[in-house]
């Protein structure tokens, strides 16, 4: 197998970044240009209008406002079990042995089914919604941490119990260090999927949010609107996850690199 | 019957699971005490069970037949490998285990005992593997403990180093009535820092001499010790020839005839 080129020195990732983005920009253009339906496919500066407009009358602010909450809620519900649930099963053969089951169980029942049965048994609440994208997110949170506990280092557990370590010491400069890695993939594979359901949620049951906005865009056919909301929607949990994710894990994967 | 401060160890049995699903037993019938302040050297060759009876002495490993008293107090222990936690700086990782609520330890001075002066801030992949476990001994050393474990502590080490890192843990024994165990495969370090020398033989180990070592008689002493030690025992190099030289022993221990 070949082995992968360094990149030279000058290399730029961020100047690819941009000239991919700018010509992905500049092949929509020329395809709403070539397919001369603004209805079907708008320009870009169609949907740039409709997203400034969106914003001067607040309505674009006040639903990705909602929709974030919504996120962020679910997420940090889905990470704090999913987190507790993983290290358990990961910690304890014994744990593993009885989740597991649930875990392939809920890992493949459809994200759909979850929600509807969420907002037939619950109610078409906020509740319902959260609890449904909970549901739905904890399974991979799980898998993903139970894989770093069950990595940890025995080596460091056994200095651990010889300096009687204090728990929450173990945890803080032993455990977490360790699982570190994999509370970024899971919190960055996580994010990103629990806004997409967090959208299936609103669309089937909210009268507010992003995912209520696109359904009502959807049932006008306009597809300006659409693209409107979706793209930013998309930048925000982009600048979320380059902000403050991907710093994050940067951070505490510093150790790893060269000296 | 030996007081609160006094360690008795007695493994009837330890087997480890082999890869067939039986049980292969390791160690039988080893039985030792120890008051405050003693050093203790196991001797034998690599896997005759040395590492097992520290493990068990330390209570890392209760998967056997017999008992284990420790005398009260805190623990110490340098496992053969560093086990630094490589997230950590030098400084943190022996910051790490300070008892909570006793003053900050002195870390310049930790490893400057050691041999380590200005490593504070280094990372252990910076350090070589000498140099880890002389942060790991400093480690240990930083509880001030009633119990120090020590698990081939100068492999890796040059001899001067050795040495002096062997008069450290001396000077802490007699000093802090600190009990050490250590295990070793090599005959002269652990005569030049032992109280009392527990020599493994046999298949499965059981204790094949434990005797004292002539601390304060002087060198000659020792050097006799040495020679009966050899007269008793046949020493054999890795590649199984007997060891009749002054060179440092990698030895394979069987009862003598």
């Amino acid at each position: 197998m070949p082995i992968a080129k360094r990149p030279p020195a000058n290399f730029s990732a961020l100047r690819y970044g941009v000239f991919s983005l700018l010509g992905f920009i500049v092949l929509w253009w020329l395809s709403a240009k070539l397919a001369a339906s603004p209805q079907l496919l708008p320009s870009p500066g169609k949907v740039i209008a409709v997203t400034w407009q969106q914003i001067l009358n607040g309505e674009m602010p006040r639903n990705v406002g909602i929709t974030l909450l919504r996120v962020l809620a679910a997420f940090g519900l889905a990470m704090a079990i999913g987190s507790a649930g993983g290290y358990l099963a990961g910690r304890s053969p014994r744990a593993n042995a009885l989740m597991n089951p649930w875990l392939i169980i809920t890992l493949n029942l459809p994200v759909l089914v979850v929600i509807i049965l969420a907002f037939i048994w619950i109610g078409l609440n906020e509740a319902a919604a959260v609890l449904a994208v909970v549901i739905a997110k904890i399974p991979t949170v799980m898998v993903t941490v139970r894989e770093g506990a069950q990595a940890l280092d025995p080596g460091l557990d056994e200095v651990a119990v010889i300096y009687q370590l204090p728990q929450l010491r173990r945890l803080r400069r032993i455990v977490l260090p360790q699982l570190a890695p994999y509370l970024a993939a899971a919190g960055r594979s996580g994010l990103s999927i629990t806004w997409k359901i967090v959208l299936i949620v609103e669309l089937m049951g909210r009268p507010n949010g992003v995912g209520f906005e696109l359904n009502v865009f959807f049932q006008a056919f306009d597809v300006a609107g659409v693209l409107a909301y979706g793209f930013s929607f998309a930048a925000i949990m982009l600048l979320i996850e380059t902000a403050i994710l991907q710093p994050w894990e940067r951070h505490v994967n510093a150790w790893r690199r060269n000296a | 019957m030996p007081g609160d401060e006094t360690l008795e160890v007695q493994i009837n049995a330890k087997a480890f699971p082999a890869s067939d699903g039986s049980k292969r037993p390791v160690l039988r019938d080893v039985a030792f005490s120890a008051g405050m302040g003693l050093i203790l050297a196991f001797f034998g060759p690599s896997g005759m069970g040395k590492s097992t009876i520290l493990r068990i002495a330390a209570g890392l490993d209760a998967d056997f037949e017999g008992f284990v008293r420790r005398p009260p107090g805190r623990l110490g222990m340098m496992f053969q490998e560093p086990r630094l936690a490589p997230w950590l700086s030098v400084a943190d990782n022996i910051r790490l285990v300070a008892t909570k609520g006793a003053p900050a330890p002195d870390i310049p001075g930790l490893l400057e005992e050691v041999g380590l002066r200005g490593a504070s801030e280094r990372w252990p992949r910076e350090l070589s593997l000498g140099m880890a476990r002389r942060v790991a001994l400093a480690r240990a050393l930083t509880v001030a403990p009633d119990m120090l474990v020590l698990d081939e502590p100068f492999a890796s080490l040059d001899p001067q180093l050795s040495a002096g890192l062997a008069a450290i843990v001396r000077a802490r024994a007699s000093r802090m009535r600190t009990l050490v165990l250590l295990a070793s495969h090599e005959l002269d370090q652990a005569l030049a820092i032992a109280d009392r020398i527990l020599i493994l033989s046999g298949e499965p180990a059981t204790l094949g001499a434990d005797l004292s070592v002539p601390r304060g008689e002087g060198a000659s002493a020792i050097a006799r010790l040495r020679g009966d030690l050899l007269s008793r025992f046949h020493f054999l190099n890795v590649q199984g020839n007997p060891i009749t030289t002054e060179s440092e022993v990698q030895a394979s221990v069987h009862p003598g005839p």
